[in-house]
């Protein structure tokens, strides 16, 4: 099985760029926790606004501060806020989902309703009100898109336990004795996995965007701690003067999302050949 | 119809209730008391006992529930307590700066995704497919207020053909007002665009893939024909849904995007409020922007069942 994912996944130019992408991300995330070409938080106002050189690769910010050791300290920021974001909406929304579709009826009616009025309300929303009433900060935005993202699996594992509810296989194992939790666990969950890996990975990608948007707002990652986003808010005021302060953090927002997105998509085509037609 | 009409209606009902209760119960379990986290803690206790008399924190849960829920449908919202101005009033004016940003933008996305996605379906596997799909991954990947940055470097700092920002308001010149919008709702709208143009696409070859085309082809209809007259007009149906979810992101994009370009809209008046502590504010502007998502979900529905007449006999 496993070789025949790689043989796929070699010949699929989506999943190959994206995964060289965010294996670089992965790599720049844990590097920069021992090594940074410069200290990414030490001020260093004789150095101010450089452009970039030999020492500073990619300048330094108003601070004097490195902007590559800063933009490589970032890389952590998104890396985690993905990582927990995707977590939180894994573990709620499919043991939700994986519920709802088993058990079906009162239950299923109530939590599916229960996500629709959660899907109502964009991540940038519920971290706005969350922040107004707990304060801004990396763990409040992360609860924040997290939630978000429960609907999102909830819904997905929902569908797919209909389908494999009705699966000649699963008949078979209540036939023989088998209760609904080991149904669900032995039968019914590896077959909603590959959608689960795929979206996993899409939303792991709008939780980095995210994360960079309530950074900017100032609701994310509060300084010192490098983040992305919030570069970008500070850059925006000294744009007149050194206007690739604005260009650089955006730059590696959008190099980890597309490999996200990518990857997502490579692994969609790979996981399921069926579906690789359509798109 | 109409039974699928009215039972959607109830359903948004419900939901318009629990969106309701979610916020109220959010805004009410803050740990401490909410009168003091806006005053802060130097606040003199005859302030903070006028304070809580005026948002009704004395009274039951339940009564402050209804009491607000009364307040939100005979548009008497209360007064900020920032600006000690009617609630309605400040989000009817600040809707005039979110609506038509939000309008343009939606607009512009629709001009520019779906022909876009429908021509790369049209064209697959060639130049100006991988054109299409190269610009949609580029879309997905690019923050609005990043590319709305970029834009503000170029447009306005580098040509200085707009200004950096801010919003001349519709009383005092229309054209000026119009024109401190094009740049917020070219970063909002092209963005969405994007993930228009992808969907579109997928949607008109997923429809070229079903057998009545094949027949229709195999009846040696021309091709055009078979396009235009059978793949578009069913493909349309889901581009609509399409593009009708994107209205929440597009909302969620407002409130970052105005702070990008100073525009005193919605979405600026929540992010101020919420550093201001304004709590009424940031409750109603939360329950508005949950009641439009939920409310445009309605308004895809039922277009859906105009279009697709099965949904109508289900």
């Amino acid at each position: 099985m496993w070789r025949h994912f790689f043989h796929r996944a070699r010949q699929n130019v989506n999943f190959m760029i994206g995964f060289v992408l965010v294996f670089l991300l992965l790599i720049t995330a844990i590097v920069s926790e021992f090594y940074t070409p410069h200290d990414p938080i030490k001020m260093m106002i004789s150095n101010r606004m450089e452009p970039p050189s030999k020492s500073h690769l990619l300048g330094t910010d108003q601070y004097g501060r490195d902007v590559l050791s800063r933009i490589m300290q970032g890389s952590q920021t998104s890396i985690l806020v993905g990582g927990i974001t995707v977590g939180i909406g894994m573990v709620f929304g499919v043991t939700l989902g994986v519920w709802s579709g088993l058990v079906g009826g009162w239950w299923d009616e109530t939590i599916m309703r229960l996500m629709d009025v959660l899907y109502a309300f964009p991540a940038v929303l519920n971290a706005l009100l969350l922040s107004s009433l707990l304060g801004p900060g990396i763990r409040n935005s992360m609860i924040a898109i997290g939630i978000y993202n429960i609907p999102v699996f909830a819904r997905l594992s929902r569908a797919g336990v209909l389908g494999a509810k009705e699966l000649d296989y699963t008949a078979a194992a209540y036939s023989i004795g088998r209760g609904r939790l080991g149904v669900a666990c032995q039968h019914i969950f590896p077959n909603v996995l590959s959608p689960l890996i795929v979206q996993g990975t899409v939303q792991f990608a709008v939780a980095i965007l995210s994360e960079a948007g309530l950074s900017y707002l100032g609701l994310g990652t509060q300084p010192p701690f490098a983040s992305w986003g919030r570069m970008l808010l500070e850059a925006q005021t000294f744009m007149g003067i050194n206007p690739l302060l604005a260009v650089f953090p955006g730059l590696a927002i959008a190099i980890a999302v597309l490999g996200f997105n990518l990857l997502g998509d490579g692994l969609r085509d790979v996981l399921d050949p069926k579906l690789m037609k359509s798109r | 119809m109409l039974t699928y009409t009215v039972r959607r209606l109830i359903s948004l009902a419900v939901s318009l209730v629990l969106i309701s209760l979610l916020i109220f119960t959010v805004m009410r379990i803050i740990p401490g008391d909410p009168a003091q986290m806006m005053l802060g803690t130097e606040a003199e206790p005859e302030t903070l006992e006028i304070l809580r008399d005026k948002l009704g924190l004395d009274e039951p849960l339940l009564v402050q529930y209804f009491s607000w829920v009364r307040g939100v449908l005979t548009a008497n919202l209360g007064d900020s307590l920032r600006y000690n101005v009617p609630i309605s009033g400040l989000i009817s004016s600040r809707l005039l700066v979110t609506a038509p940003l939000a309008g343009i933008a939606i607009l512009l996305s629709v001009l520019v995704g779906v022909p876009a996605g429908l021509y790369a379906g049209m064209h697959r596997n060639q130049i100006g497919d991988y054109g299409v799909m190269i610009f949609s991954q580029m879309g997905l990947a690019v923050p609005a207020f990043w590319f709305g940055i970029l834009l503000m470097l170029i447009f306005a700092v580098q040509l200085n053909w707009f200004s950096a920002g801010g919003f001349i308001p519709w009383t005092e010149s229309v054209s000026g007002a119009f024109k401190s919008l094009i740049l917020p709702a070219i970063a909002l709208g092209i963005i969405r665009a994007a993930v228009i143009a992808r969907l579109s696409r997928s949607a008109l070859l997923e429809v070229l893939d079903q057998d009545y085309i094949r027949t229709a082809r195999s009846k040696g209809l021309v091709e055009h024909v078979i396009l235009y007259k059978h793949a578009l007009r069913n493909a349309l149906i889901p581009i609509i849904t399409i593009i009708g979810m994107q209205f929440a992101a597009l909302l969620a994009g407002t409130i970052i995007i105005e702070n990008v370009f100073y525009l005193p809209g919605l979405g600026r008046l929540a992010f101020q409020a919420i550093s201001q502590r304004d709590f009424p504010v940031v409750q109603d502007i939360v329950l508005l922007i949950a009641v439009m998502v939920v409310g445009m979900n309605l308004v895809v529905d039922l277009t859906y069942m105009f279009l697709d007449p099965r949904i109508r006999l289900e």
